[in-house]
């Protein structure tokens, strides 16, 4: 249950203005990929173009090819629905439904997909998430309370049960442990860790060391100016990336020398 | 030295910003003060003014019946109006709010969004006219259908009214009058949905409809009570187009498209003042008392069911 992401020539529009452009990269499955770069140079909305959530955005649109395991994502025909139902979504900022419990949110997904399964089926469906999310002894007695009542480490991790409840190809985080502490960082870092057994993960972040922890393959994004579309620098491995990158753009950012 | 000399500073400037939030607070606990006291004033007046009517015996009253055979006719005409009202807008106002708020290009809904607020600013006996001269004679064929195919269903019973100038279309009357007001409001809490999570929803794959299901009228939920009571106080309250549109002959019946239909307290109030005298306009204030009081219940109602799950509001 986990695919390969191949993205072809792939420009990224907010209207006229392309904010990403010509980026070519293969994500192998069951891997993790970091996207870093400055901010604005299009990390975002390159995570967003691969689940087909960047078009919710009035005028927004995109060119190119993007594939899953050789099927076009935007090929004429194709759903976005259905592309969702593929590709979970982490974001930045954790976003719980605040009217449903924490059972609700981790089945939200699920009841959409399946509308007639049984009680046992969500209960083993919440029980397996929620574990899979590291959630599960700190929620298993509170499952009925609201889910905007846990703390913001444990919100985003009932997020991740939420996206992995419904057992996606893969799964895209955008900046995921930008709003917790270091402690709630770490227990994500190692369900990350996890997860790439069974999914293929790609995660934006602005922490270096974070990249380097978790991720087996990083790409590099850069900007060479306000008004100008973001381009993938460069991706290799992430040892190879953070020590002997091919570019000097590369170099100077993940050394810090950047700008 | 120096800290002792620094001290006093933040110790003036305090005082400063401390008045303007002083003069805040005094002000919104005033504002928060007067209504309290505007209510139980006209509570006030209407339960004195009411009192003789209530100790009153039966025979010294117009028309010689119990005080409440009075205003029982009057109440159940004023609730099934207000009701079919309610009923007949609030699906039609939620629809139209979503078209408003999540389906119309951006141009066409500030259009609508422009109109429905105009449409509120309508005043009721616009509406009251319109009611008695286009909807009612234009509403007999579809009261006759009805009638016809429905008639086993006590609320179109019959005989149909002639003239149209039924419950049934005083509802509908009402219920277009307090579309408005339900649907502006409704747009609005839409409006409001956090974008956070609707593209929650959408990223785990919901289509619109199921976006809508799970991020947006959930999140609407207490607001729309709120303007669904709004409405429904409008309709409980509405004088004129009642007056005008509903003919009256003070029977307690759920038929919906006969001509023999209880009057509103409202209407009734209006229609009757001019002539009432002694204790008639004890009675007539008696009247009011009890929509005081069913307008007040009906607020309360709401309250509580919107705050019963309050936790789950998502305002925390
Ligand atoms: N909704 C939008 N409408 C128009 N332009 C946008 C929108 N969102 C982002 N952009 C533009 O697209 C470019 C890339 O933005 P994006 O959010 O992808 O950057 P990012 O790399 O994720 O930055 P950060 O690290 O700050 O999150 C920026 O120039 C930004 O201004
Ligand atoms: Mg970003």
């Amino acid at each position: 249950m986990s695919k390969n992401i191949e993205a072809k020539d792939l420009n990224i529009y907010y209207g006229s203005f392309r904010a990403v452009e010509g980026v070519n990269m293969s994500i192998k499955k069951k891997t993790v990929t970091a996207l870093i770069g400055p901010s604005g140079c299009g990390k975002s909305t390159f995570l967003r173009s691969i689940n087909r959530m960047h078009e919710v955005i009035a005028g927004a649109h995109v060119e190119g090819r993007l594939e899953l395991d050789g099927q076009d994502l935007y090929g004429p025909g194709m759903d976005p629905v259905i592309v969702r139902r593929q590709i979970g979504m982490v974001f930045q900022r954790p976003n719980p439904f605040p009217t449903m419990s924490i059972y609700d949110n981790v089945i939200a997904g699920m009841r959409l997909n399946n509308k007639k399964a049984k009680k046992a089926e969500f209960d083993d469906t919440v029980e397996r998430s929620l574990r899979g999310a590291n959630l599960w002894n700190e929620v298993k007695d509170r499952l009925d309370k609201p889910g905007s009542g846990l703390s913001g480490g444990q919100q985003q991790r009932l997020c991740i049960a939420r996206a992995i409840a419904v057992q996606p190809d893969v799964l895209l985080m955008d900046e995921p442990c930008s709003a917790l502490d270091p402690i709630s960082t770490l227990a994500i870092e190692d369900l990350i860790n996890e997860l790439k057994n069974e999914y293929t993960i790609v995660i934006v972040t602005h922490n270096m060391q974070q990249a380097a922890r978790v991720s087996d393959f990083t790409g590099f994004f850069n900007i060479e100016g306000t008004g100008k579309p973001g381009k993938l620098v460069e991706m290799d491995e992430t040892k190879t990336i953070f020590s002997q990158p091919k570019q000097k753009a590369t170099e100077d950012y993940v050394s810090g020398r950047f700008g | 030295m120096t800290t002792t000399e620094v001290r006093p500073e933040p110790r003036t400037a305090k005082p400063v910003t401390q008045l303007g939030d002083r003069i805040f607070a005094g002000s919104a606990k005033g504002a928060g003060i007067l209504i309290l006291v505007v209510l139980a004033g006209v509570a006030a007046f209407l339960l004195t003014e009411a009192f003789p009517a209530i100790v009153a015996p039966a025979e010294d009253l117009p028309g010689e019946q119990n005080l409440l055979l009075y205003i029982w006719p009057l109440l159940f005409g004023t609730l099934l109006s207000a009701v079919i009202a309610l009923v007949v807008a609030t699906p039609l106002a939620v629809g139209v709010a979503l078209f408003i708020s999540h389906y119309a290009p951006r141009r066409i809904a500030q259009g609508l969004g422009y109109l429905v607020d105009l449409l509120a600013a309508v005043p009721s006996i616009v509406y009251g006219l319109w009611g008695v001269g286009v909807l009612a004679p234009a509403s007999v064929g579809l009261m006759t259908w009805l009638n016809t195919y429905l008639g086993w269903i006590p609320l179109f019973a019959g005989p149909v009214s002639a003239t149209g100038r039924t419950m049934l279309v005083t509802g509908l009357v009402l219920a277009v009058m307090i579309l408005p007001i339900i649907t502006a409001v409704a747009r609005e809490v839409f409006l409001q949905a956090p974008r956070l999570h609707e593209e929650a929803a959408l990223a785990l794959g919901a289509t619109r409809w199921e976006m809508i299901k799970m991020a947006v009228l959930p999140f609407g939920r207490s607001g729309l009570v709120s303007g669904a009571m709004l409405g429904l106080g409008r309709a409980l309250g509405e004088t004129m187009a009642v007056a005008i549109v509903l003919s009256v002959s003070g029977v307690v019946t759920f038929n919906l498209v006969s001509s023999g239909n209880p009057s509103s307290i409202a209407a009734n109030i209006a229609l009757q003042f001019p002539e009432a005298s002694g204790l008639g306009v004890n009675v007539l204030i008696a009247s009011g008392l009890v929509l005081f009081v069913v307008t007040l219940a009906v607020n309360m109602i709401a309250r509580y069911i919107v705050n019963r799950r309050s936790e789950f509001s998502g305002a925390n």
